[in-house]
């Protein structure tokens, strides 16, 4: 009987065929999504409405991620969240399957082989790229050592003109106290080594755009890494006179999006040289306030434009001497929520609401400065809904695969990009390793793990096999 | 090619209160395949990080070849990190799969194919070179993922728990592909393991260790018939070595209503100590008329050799529950029932080892 290991368990995963191995799971179970490439099994799989990628592997590996993710998901660092991980099963043959983990699909993400492809622009590779080194540094912020960095295993939102990465891979993560330099410099190694590779990858298989060169775009990972991580965690030092500076950091920081926690101050004993360093940097700046003063929980340069039309709307309005709270209530019932009521049932898989909001200002500022006049927001939205919003491809779930999509050529199985092309098929060439069939005998009296032949040590030492 | 020299080195957690390593002396010989081993918490692993320079070294330091590396960031350093991450790249070729990282680093295209033949060659995967590794079977992704490795000829090669993700069928079949490669290779290794089966069967010398401290290193067949403390002698071998504790008097250490034999002198080494612990390994012991009386609990037999699982004969149902169990390997003989007595030869003309229950030190 499997066992079902779950902090908040769904019902609904019970009944599904756990005695089948991942890989031969009917159809029925299944939703073909583009994704990254994956040593293991890896299957989304549909329960009622719900879509949850699915994850098969060796028990200790199955736990230890479960826990990474807990405990990324409790710290608020992007990641998938995990729900349940499946042991004990017994396939149809009576012989043990591996655990499946099972994770929550993350909606309206991303995954880069969708990003890349399809005459994208410099400017967007830059914002993901971005959007994954903040990743990176908040996880190195909390002593978060991934180990395995790569496009794979991060799954991208739209968040405003930006991105947001979320982790989606922890199988080989460590928890520590802090990071030295050298394990971050470490996983910046891991980083452009397995990017560089994933680009190389896209180039073979003719997925990347022309106008990209796999070197180049993971050169720049490394610059921009280390000046976010100077700004957030650098000491400066200046003149007692200069202590505006100061200020200036913790606005620096609040633009990245942090808040500042904790700051180091310290000033030499005749006061004329003051030091400081950030000690304890939160990501969510943004996120946090506009929770705090409207309850959307939204990406941090979502919220950063959610606040800003917040406080146009207050200027406008004339409500700078009443409570900021009660100005945000205000807000969010007489603009967010009409804009984002007004959108038909049927388009409003095609972006979350905060995401909506956001392209519709920005319609409207278009807009305003074509028509030379200050457009109506409600307006704008029709206009948005009805020019853009509609052309739009759903994202709640991106696309699923069709055959003959990735330039003609079909993937040799819809549900695992790992395994390629079905036109790469050949007969497979002799393997002197493993086609030998003298071999076949030797491989069953190989002693299993945790028995120590000693007579065979001895032997091997004597020079005698 | 380079050696590799721990002198001293230290690593204490920041809030820990005993390092997690404590002055490490180890030297590695150019070319050696040498195994840190140790339960969890051990040291092992950060042992092996310290080198790779991702651990910083509090006091100490550590040398490759004649460099001390002591202060070098972890890509100065001229060593591989295997098996971290392998990732098979579905429209690359299996070769540009082994070699892309040095197009990364911009080594030239004549010199990439070179070593990628090369490695390749040693790993009998010549003739996928240009295939995609969508169809290769679990052994054969192992082995690109060490050719990733091996075409970047580094000076030492570090590996950290490589096989724990794998099941126990590709495990048992990809340590004896690594063992086999490093000594091909001849490569400087430093492989981390907490499994002494898989220590024992790679190493040429294996370094046991525990609270941070290295308790011996030596070959396998050294550490497997002298062991320097009772730690080491209780972890290596499975099944385990039988550790019985017994009172000293004029002629050696009585365990039940036997005295097993043990030479004056080296009772005189452990002097005002009352309790000793004897320990013999389960193929040690033989049956016999006089020796240590062993009720059988449980008899496991297995080809030629039958195990049998007991306590000391005598002892209450009580005593039983926390009494350790004593092992021993029979060969050739019909073996004893289960619930039966027997007596075990030990002492003269067996193999004992003989430990301070105080210090744990070896004493025979």
């Amino acid at each position: 009987m499997p066992r079902f290991l779950s902090a908040r368990p769904d019902s609904r995963l019970i009944p599904l065929p756990w005695q089948i191995p991942l890989e031969d799971w009917p159809t029925e179970h299944l939703v073909a999504l583009p994704r990254g490439i994956s040593r293991h099994v890896v299957r989304f799989i549909k329960v009622g409405n719900s879509v949850y990628a699915a994850k098969e592997v060796i028990e200790t590996s199955a736990v230890h991620e479960y826990r990474m993710l807990q405990e990324l998901t409790r710290m608020d660092t992007p990641s998938v969240e995990p729900l349940a991980v499946i042991t004990k099963r017994i396939g149809l043959d009576g012989e043990p399957l591996d655990p499946v983990l099972v994770t929550r699909h993350l909606e309206f993400s991303l995954p880069y082989r969708a990003l890349f492809s399809k005459g994208v622009r410099a400017e967007t590779v830059s914002r993901l790229l971005d959007a994954m080194v903040v990743l990176l540094a908040r996880l190195h912020l909390i002593g978060f050592l991934w180990l395995d960095v790569s496009l794979s295993n991060i799954l991208f939102r739209r968040d405003a003109g930006e991105f947001a990465a979320y982790l989606v891979d922890a199988e080989t993560a460590e928890m520590h106290e802090t990071l030295t330099a050298g394990q971050r410099e470490h996983d910046l190694t891991i980083a452009t080594t397995n990017l560089y590779g994933e680009f190389c990858d896209l180039e073979a298989g003719r997925l990347l755009d022309e106008s990209l060169d796999p070197l180049t775009l993971v050169e720049s990972i490394l610059s921009r890494y280390r000046d976010l991580w100077n700004e957030l965690t650098a000491a400066e030092e200046f003149s007692g006179a200069e202590l505006h500076r100061i200020e200036n950091r913790v606005r620096r920081l609040n633009a990245l999006g942090f808040d500042v926690a904790e700051l180091d101050i310290t000033t030499a004993a005749d006061g004329s040289t003051v030091r400081i360093q950030p000690k304890v940097v939160d990501a969510g700046h943004h996120t946090r306030r506009l929770l705090r003063l409207t309850g959307l929980d939204v990406e941090e340069n979502q919220a950063r434009r959610l606040l800003n039309d917040l406080d146009t709307y207050r200027f406008h309005t004339g409500q700078q001497d009443l409570d900021e709270p009660l100005v945000a209530h205000q807000w969010l019932t007489r603009c967010f929520e009409a804009v984002v009521t007004a959108v038909p049932a049927d388009l409003r898989g095609k972006r979350e609401p905060a995401q909506l909001f956001h392209e519709v200002l920005d319609y409207r500022w278009y807009q305003s400065q074509r028509e030379n006049r200050e457009v109506p927001l409600v307006e704008a939205t029709w206009g948005y809904i009805n020019d853009v919003l509609r052309t739009l491809p759903d994202e709640v779930i991106t696309d699923t695969i069709k055959p003959g999509d990735d330039d003609q050529r079909r993937l040799a199985n819809p549900y695992d990009p790992s395994q390629g092309f079905l036109d790469d098929d050949e007969e497979a060439p002799f393997d002197p390793w493993e086609d030998v069939p003298s071999d076949e005998e030797e491989e069953e009296s190989l002693p299993a793990s945790g028995y120590l032949d000693m007579r065979a040590l001895r032997g091997r030492a004597a020079g005698t096999p | 090619m380079a050696t590799v020299s721990f002198r001293d080195a230290t690593r204490v957690y920041p809030g820990g209160d005993h390092p997690a390593v404590d002055k490490l002396n180890l030297d590695i010989a150019d070319g050696e395949f040498i195994v840190l081993v140790g339960p969890s918490g051990c040291g092992k692993s950060t042992s092996l990080r310290m080198l790779a320079g991702l651990e910083e070294v509090n006091a100490g330091a550590i040398l490759i070849g004649d460099r001390n590396v002591t202060e070098l960031p972890p890509k100065d350093r001229d060593i591989a990190m295997v098996f971290q991450n392998y990732a098979l790249y579905p429209h690359m070729t299996v070769g540009d799969n082994m070699g892309f990282a040095l197009k990364m680093a911009n080594v030239p295209k004549a010199e990439r194919d070179a070593r990628v033949m090369e490695a390749a060659h040693l790993l009998g995967l010549e003739s996928f070179l240009n295939r995609k590794p969508k169809a290769l079977s679990g052994g054969q992704r192992q082995r690109v993922a060490m050719g990733r490795a091996i075409v970047r000829s580094p000076q030492v090669f570090l590996m950290d728990e490589p096989l724990s993700n794998l099941d126990a069928k590709l495990r048992v079949s990809t340590r004896t592909q690594i063992a086999a490669l490093q000594t091909r290779l001849g490569v400087t290794t430093v492989y981390v393991t907490h499994d002494q089966v898989e220590a024992m069967t790679m190493g040429d010398r294996v370094a046991v260790m525990k609270d941070g401290i290295l308790q011996q290193c030596d070959s396998p067949l050294a550490l497997y018939d002298s062991q320097n403390n009772l730690f080491v002698a209780g972890f290596i071998g499975s099944p385990a070595m039988n550790l019985i504790k017994g009172k000293v008097n004029a002629n050696g250490v009585e365990v039940g209503d036997w005295t097993v034999p043990v030479p004056r002198e080296i009772l005189a080494k452990a002097p005002g100590e009352t309790d000793l612990t004897i320990g013999i390994r389960p193929e040690d012991f033989e049956l016999g008329d006089h020796g240590i009386a062993v009720e059988v609990a449980v008899v496991e037999e297995l080809g030629a050799d039958a195990y049998t699982y007991g306590t000391l004969a005598g002892l209450s149902d009580d005593e039983k529950l926390n009494a350790p169990q004593i092992v021993a390997r029979l060969t050739g003989r019909t073996p004893p029932k289960r619930g039966t007595t027997v007596r075990f030869a030990a002492g003269e003309g067996h193999k004992l080892h003989v430990f301070s229950n105080k210090s744990g030190a070896r004493l025979s």
